[in-house]
């Protein structure tokens, strides 16, 4: 059964993947690429790791693609894209060196496996506990000081994305003269 | 037949793969921050799959934390993409290669 639901799962990732990268419409691309995320989801699920799984569906598949679909739409960019790049070497250049990738990554992988001791503390699956229970315990002891730099993380964020997108008044927005006008 | 954690790690690497070459051949920059999306998915997956595999949830915790910079990344990069489009419409990666504003 777990079998049968991880070739499933990684039959919809990888397929959802292919059609983030060769849709020609961006929209398409956000639709494909929630189709990947929920089925990285249920991966998370067959590994044990339920509240992560969560907030996969409720942060990414949710709130971020819901930001792409609407910064397209804000632009108008919703049309079709050629593929055709300036130079004409970048297509074949970069279906070679994904392929160099892919090989050396599961060369090196299948060869060295992870060795080591199991874990001591933050068991994965006590069985008093629930998995939300560990990670939160583990999250606020050992990865307290990495917490609190995510939120100063997330307020400069937050401040830098206000910065950028405010219309300045003063300045006029005007083409330089060494931008080619479209 | 039994899923080792090998299997999670093989299909990481092809999405990993998958998005590394969609960022080298898409021009659209909204596309190409999904396929920065793709691989961060990819390492969060290995992330969940050796927290299974060496039963520690720490794993896990570091998931939360990419969940985090993604987040931050996305905010940042699409108010660059919004700040770009509204001078040149239809820029594509290739227009803003000078690094000038």
């Amino acid at each position: 059964m777990t079998a049968v639901l991880f070739f499933v799962f990684s039959a919809i990732t990888l397929g959802g993947a292919f059609g983030v990268i060769l849709a020609r419409n961006p929209v398409h691309s956000a639709l494909f690429l929630v189709l990947a995320l929920i089925a990285i989801a249920g991966f998370f699920l067959l590994e044990d790791a339920d509240l992560v799984a969560i907030v996969q569906i409720i942060v990414y598949a949710s709130a971020i693609v819901v930001l792409f679909i609407f910064v397209i739409m804000l632009l108008g960019v919703d049309r079709r894209e050629a593929f055709e790049q300036p130079n004409r070497l970048q297509v074949p250049a970069a279906l070679g060196l994904g392929l160099l990738l892919v090989v050396e990554v599961l060369v090196l992988a299948g060869r060295h496996w992870v060795t080591g001791a199991q874990s001591a503390r933050g068991a994965l699956n006590s069985p008093s506990d629930g998995n939300v229970h560990n990670l939160a315990s583990r999250l606020f002891t050992d990865f307290l000081w990495p917490f609190e730099i995510t939120a100063v993380l997330l307020v400069i964020a937050v401040v830098g994305s206000v910065v950028l997108a405010r219309r300045s008044r003063q300045a006029p927005e005007t083409v330089d003269s060494d931008e080619v006008p479209r | 037949m039994t899923i080792t954690p090998g299997y999670y790690l093989t299909v990481a690497a092809m999405l990993f793969t998958i998005g590394a070459v969609g960022l080298l051949i898409r021009r659209n920059p909204l596309v190409m921050f999904m396929c920065i999306e793709l691989m961060l998915n990819a390492a969060n997956l290995t992330f969940v799959a050796f927290a299974k595999a060496l039963n520690d949830v720490g794993g896990q915790v570091i998931v939360f934390f990419t969940l985090v910079v993604a987040a931050a990344e996305v905010a940042v990069g699409l108010a660059i993409i919004v700040a770009i489009f509204r001078r040149r419409p239809g820029a594509t990666a290739d227009d803003v290669d000078l690094l000038k504003g």
